[in-house]
């Protein structure tokens, strides 16, 4: 395309037009719409680690606000009715947020090229986080999906019982492979969050030296309290400070 | 008037406009034959080469609506020696209020090119200054500001007034890229079709005027012929004839000399500007020499030692036993005298033996005073990444340590002679920016190179070209396979094929660095008769030896940068020859061109105004005859000839 | 200095590469990466075996013609310095150093260590420049603009495209390329009338030969005019802002 048929292109589209075609499947759409859904799932992760933390208080407590959570704005609308729409809402940032992530990968690879540097890359500014966001990401979608097995729908839990929730969450981590793949995935979220949440301003265009080192620290401070907030779950029942009520 | 001394030389008429030389550009014109817009189409235009005065001529061009392709041996637009100049661009805008003019910028440059350049054209070139400068911001060239948001000027080498717009120490680069991008647009427009890692081997001349170029893609090796109406070289200067030189490492003469040889007469070859703030050599595989922007003599002091075998460390020699020469000399002007003032001045130094560092081969450009009066931080801001490109170079700090500078090959004033519509000696073929001889006579200002390329590019091209042009009104272009194109093609295949069969023992390079040698030795900031002739013999033996012992492999249908080289060198040597010849028939000093014969007692360049006030326009005759001088007599009118003093 | 060269030698596009070894002796510490290189050919040409190809023009660090991967360090170890300025001084004796060109879908290599960048010029002629005719500019100081604008302005039009940044990008993105020329021009009055338009070309140009950016800074490192990725947030809001306006109703005002 010469520049002129170009602009006279971008000129004629209609806000519609630019939006559903070429903005969402552009690349820098793609990533404006992983850090849109990126805090979206962050801000579920805080709000679920608040909840999930209240187990320390007492059976009664944490089973009282997984109640809660099923009659919210109850009678307003039906039971669970809330509850349904947050978990379409967060399914759809989930696929939203993978389905970037696979197509914007696939294209990255694809623009490499076949031949691959022959000197072992010195990365200077990539770190850790940055470079596992990909397989950690994978990993953590499948955490998601045996956490769901495990304690909403109770199928990968033998000794699951619908509604007692503080008991089924001791009797899956009093397995202790389960306890550590929820601890190691915890790892990779925090990592995963700390690239994220630093990473997301930069897709999103807010990014702004006055704040730059704010947000490396919001980034660490997201980062070890997700980290340090929902190990402490896994790692109490192993260590026996929690155990089976009742 | 000694004009006519040698071979059948005649008088060139430079077709400068009559009148008061204020109203010369504008009568120029008004009175030049015009092409309607709707006929623009018809024509097909060459320019060569993509540095300002190539690229801004290009997209200049493209935006009149004529039909241009534009031709780069490197492999982006964006790459040309236009941007490597830091210092920044001269303009008459007299925004700083300190008495500055259209006026005074003129007389500035004559003084400074030594009484050795067409008035006329630099009364033009100072008059479209300011239009350059408002161009190019609203091309978006993010030139210095002041807080108030209006543009910064500071002050260069041989002005006493701050005229010199910036970008940091990147002007160069920035206006480059204004040019770079208004041609990019014209190719996305489509209205310039652009030719990247495509060098020109040929010019075409058909009945006496410029039909055509032939090139070579210098990926795939394939020979191509180009027709146009109307071809301009805008391909640089030739200071990489001394191997060393400030220049881009694949800035050529070869355009330039292909014209030269098809009958475009070459202008004052002779007048090649030595700067004066580079870094001094280290060894000798070094393969170019660095400048460092002569606006560092604002604000540095240079001084050497008092004595010859002071070995003392920098910092350790009291200000007593140092000598700050240029201000000692020339107390006006002091560290801001021309550029070859100043070399000469180092180079005497040098010679005296008081040169430092470990070759003593530089002189100290301190700025201890400076910063204790300004600031690190003031000085950080002015020549940041100056200091820091010295200090890679050189692994020393010049906050600390002066730095160590000596003079190195910066500029040719000369080149292709042409008139005032910039048309060479072949008719249809234009000539813009350095590659041409005519702004700066002897010898260059700082910052009047941006000046020249925009000022040809942009504004005096354009306007000219179409006088030329609109004799050939739906007349269309030769076509390639006429004659003429196919034996020129038939020719550089030939002589590359030369190239690689020769199969001798050394390389290109080997010839190269010795050709720079004897040029700059015996042709470089002082010559004299006995050098000169001595030169003329060793490069016409080097020159036998290249044709026999030459070593390029590989092929001509692939990239080949030995055989790029090849031909770039082979015609260096043909160049070198006229460039001695040249310095050896003006008897006088002027600017640049310094023979010891001629010099005052203090040592001062002496002109001989009565003899050579004229432009030397040299004539190709063939390989084995030499080569005619012609003469454009220069007429000063408006500035007084004196000697220049900066004292 | 004596060293151990492994170069990328190919002789064509397209055709199969494959990395030699030399030895390099004497070598001063005092010259650039590139006259070592200088070094090595003529003893190459001198031996009948084809110098290695390589780009280079200014030497001076500002042209951006030249670039190769040095070591697995896009233009070598020293930061914010193009391969031209690199010196030997900043490797020991005895050193192996692996020279490779840049490596990415839209650089085919032509030959060794050089590449094609061309689609670096594509972006910059989809909409990298502002339209101001030749000729038909006001007085350049009837606009003004306030020294901090022109100051990141300039910081962004340092760049030298070089593509150092898309040989760094583990993604092969150009982010921070295209991004530094949508900066410049659109930190700028002069830049405003055809920001967003020009945002909108130069990004979708970009996106169809390069990867996407992931934040991984690599770039920024890389360049050898130090640009910060900064640039690529505000390219990145531009280009989102762009499909809020109603261009022919708001004009291109931010």
């Amino acid at each position: 395309m010469t520049t002129k048929t170009r602009r006279l292109e971008v000129n004629r589209r209609s806000g519609w037009q630019s939006w559903l075609g070429p903005f969402f499947t552009s690349d820098v759409g793609m990533k404006w719409m992983m850090a849109l859904t990126g805090i979206g799932l962050l801000g579920y992760v805080l709000v679920h680690m608040i909840g999930n933390l209240k187990i320390f208080i007492g059976p009664e407590d944490l089973d009282h606000y997984a109640e809660s959570l099923r009659t919210l704005l109850y009678p307003i609308f039906p039971k669970e009715g809330v509850l349904w729409l947050f978990r379409i809402g967060l399914t759809a940032m989930a696929v939203i947020h993978i389905w970037s992530a696979t197509v914007l990968t696939l294209r990255n690879w694809k623009a490499r090229g076949k031949i691959r540097y022959d000197a072992r890359r010195q990365y200077a500014a990539a770190n850790y986080a940055s470079r596992t966001m990909r397989w950690g990401g994978v990993l953590i979608a499948l955490f998601v999906i045996f956490h769901l097995l495990d304690l909403t729908i109770g199928s990968a839990n033998p000794d699951y019982v619908a509604g007692d929730v503080y008991n089924n969450v001791v009797y899956s981590f009093e397995r202790w492979p389960v306890a550590l793949f929820y601890v190691v995935t915890m790892v990779f979220l925090a990592l995963h969050i700390y690239h994220g949440a630093w990473s997301l301003f930069q897709s999103l265009g807010l990014a702004n030296p006055r704040y730059d080192s704010w947000r490396r620290w919001l980034a660490v401070a997201l980062a070890l309290a997700i980290l340090i907030g929902n190990s402490a779950i896994p790692i109490a029942v192993q260590l026996g400070f929690l155990t089976v009520s009742g | 008037m000694t004009m006519n001394t040698e071979g059948n030389g005649t008088m060139l008429d430079p077709k400068v406009p009559e009148g008061p030389i204020q109203d010369k550009w504008t009568k120029r014109k008004f009175d030049v034959k015009l092409v309607n817009p709707a006929n623009r189409r018809k024509y097909d235009l060459i320019v060569v080469g993509t540095g300002l005065a190539g690229a801004g001529a290009a997209a200049a061009l493209g935006e009149l609506g004529y039909n241009v392709k534009a031709f780069t041996y490197n492999d982006s637009s964006r790459r040309a020696h236009s941007i490597a100049a830091q210092g920044g661009i001269n303009a008459a805008k007299n925004y700083p209020n300190d008495n500055d003019s259209v006026f005074r910028l003129f007389y500035d440059t004559v003084k400074g090119g030594d009484y050795r350049s067409r008035e006329a054209n630099v009364y033009r070139l100072a008059e479209v200054s300011n239009s350059i400068i408002d161009q190019t911001v609203a091309q978006g060239a993010p030139y210095a500001r002041e807080y108030g948001g209006l543009l910064d000027n500071r002050s260069f080498g041989g002005a006493q007034v701050s005229r010199t717009f910036y970008a940091r120490g990147q002007t160069g680069q920035q206006l480059l890229l204004t040019a770079y991008q208004a041609l990019a647009r014209q190719v996305g427009l489509g209205n310039v079709e652009l030719f990247t890692r495509t060098e020109m081997l040929e010019l075409v001349t058909k009945d006496g005027r410029a039909v055509g170029i032939v090139t070579r893609d210098l990926v795939t090796g394939e020979i191509t012929s180009h027709s146009a109406h109307a071809v301009v070289l805008a391909t640089g200067g030739y200071s990489n004839v001394y191997f060393l030189s400030t220049n881009a490492m694949n800035c050529n003469g070869t355009a330039a000399w292909r014209a030269y040889r098809k009958g475009a007469f070459f202008a004052n070859p002779s007048f090649t500007q030595i700067h004066p703030t580079c870094i001094p050599a280290s060894d000798e595989h070094q393969s170019k020499l660095t400048l460092m922007s002569e606006s560092l003599r604002n604000d540095g002091r240079i001084w050497v030692p008092k004595r010859a075998d002071d070995t003392r460390a920098p910092n350790e020699i009291p200000e007593d036993d140092r000598d700050y020469y240029l201000e000692r000399q020339y107390p006006a002007f002091g560290n801001l005298v021309p550029r070859d003032v100043a070399s000469r001045a180092a180079m005497r130094m040098i010679e005296q033996g008081r040169g430092v560092g470990p070759l003593k081969n530089g002189v100290y450009l301190d700025f201890t005073d400076s910063i204790n009066r300004l600031g690190r931080q003031t000085i950080e801001d002015r020549y940041g990444n100056l200091f820091e490109m010295y200090e890679r170079i050189t692994d020393e700090d010049p906050y600390v340590m002066p730095m160590r500078i000596y003079p190195a090959p910066h500029y040719t004033m000369g080149g292709l002679w042409v008139d005032y519509n910039l048309e060479t000696t072949i008719p249809g073929l234009f000539s813009s920016g350095e590659a041409n001889f005519s702004d700066h006579g002897a010898n260059r200002l700082g910052a009047s190179a941006l000046m020249q390329g925009v000022a040809d590019g942009y504004f005096v091209l354009p306007a000219t070209i179409s006088g030329y042009l609109a004799n050939w009104l739906n007349e269309p272009p030769v076509p390639t396979d006429d004659e003429a194109f196919t034996a020129a093609e038939q020719e550089v295949r030939d002589r590359l094929n030369r190239f690689l069969s020769i199969d001798g023992t050394h390389s290109v390079d080997y010839f190269h660095r010795r050709l720079g040698k004897i040029m700059i030795d015996e042709c470089g900031m002082s010559r004299d008769r006995k050098g000169l002739e001595k030169a003329l013999e060793q490069i016409s033996a080097l020159r036998a030896e290249f044709w026999k012992d030459l070593k390029v492999l590989g092929t001509d249908e692939s990239l080949n940068q030995s055989l790029e080289r090849a031909g770039r060198v082979a015609d260096f040597l043909e160049l070198a020859e006229l460039m001695v010849r040249d310095a050896l028939d003006r008897e006088e000093s002027c600017g640049g061109h310094f023979r010891l014969e001629h010099q005052t007692e203090d040592g001062e360049a002496r002109r001989d105004d009565e003899n050579y006030a004229f432009v030397s326009a040299w004539q190709w005759t063939g390989e084995d005859s030499p080569p005619i001088r012609h003469a454009e007599p220069l007429e000063f009118e408006y500035v007084a000839l004196t000697q220049r003093s900066y004292k | 200095m004596n060293l151990t060269l492994r170069v990328w030698r190919q002789p064509r596009r397209g055709s199969e590469g494959a990395f030699k070894t030399y030895e390099v002796k004497d070598v001063s510490p005092d010259a650039s990466f590139f006259e070592m290189l200088d070094q090595l050919n003529e003893r190459l040409n001198d031996q009948g075996e084809e110098p290695v190809a390589f780009d280079s023009d200014c030497r001076e660090g500002i042209c951006g013609t030249c670039g190769v991967m040095i070591n697995g360090s896009p233009h070598g170890p020293q930061s914010g310095t193009a391969t031209c300025q690199l010196h030997m001084r900043k490797f020991n004796d005895g050193d192996t150093i692996t020279v490779e060109p840049w490596r990415a879908l839209a650089f085919p290599v032509l030959k060794d260590l050089i590449v094609d960048r061309s689609p670096f010029d594509e972006i910059i002629q989809a909409g990298g420049y502002i339209s101001a005719n030749i000729g038909a500019a006001q007085d350049a100081n009837a606009t003004l603009v306030p020294k901090p604008a022109a100051e990141s302005s300039m910081d962004a039009a340092a760049c030298i495209g070089c593509a150092a940044c898309v040989a760094a990008c583990p993604n092969s993105a150009a982010n921070l390329f295209t991004a530094a020329k949508i900066a410049h021009l659109g930190l700028l009055p002069q830049g405003q009338p055809e920001r967003y338009l020009r945002t909108v070309a130069m990004v979708e140009t970009m996106e169809s030969y390069f990867g996407s950016c992931t934040n991984f800074g690599e770039c920024e490192t890389a360049c050898p005019k130090s640009i910060s990725i900064d640039v690529i947030a505000w390219m990145n809001r531009d280009y989102v802002a762009a499909q809020w306006k109603n261009l022919r109703k708001q004009g291109q005002q931010a």
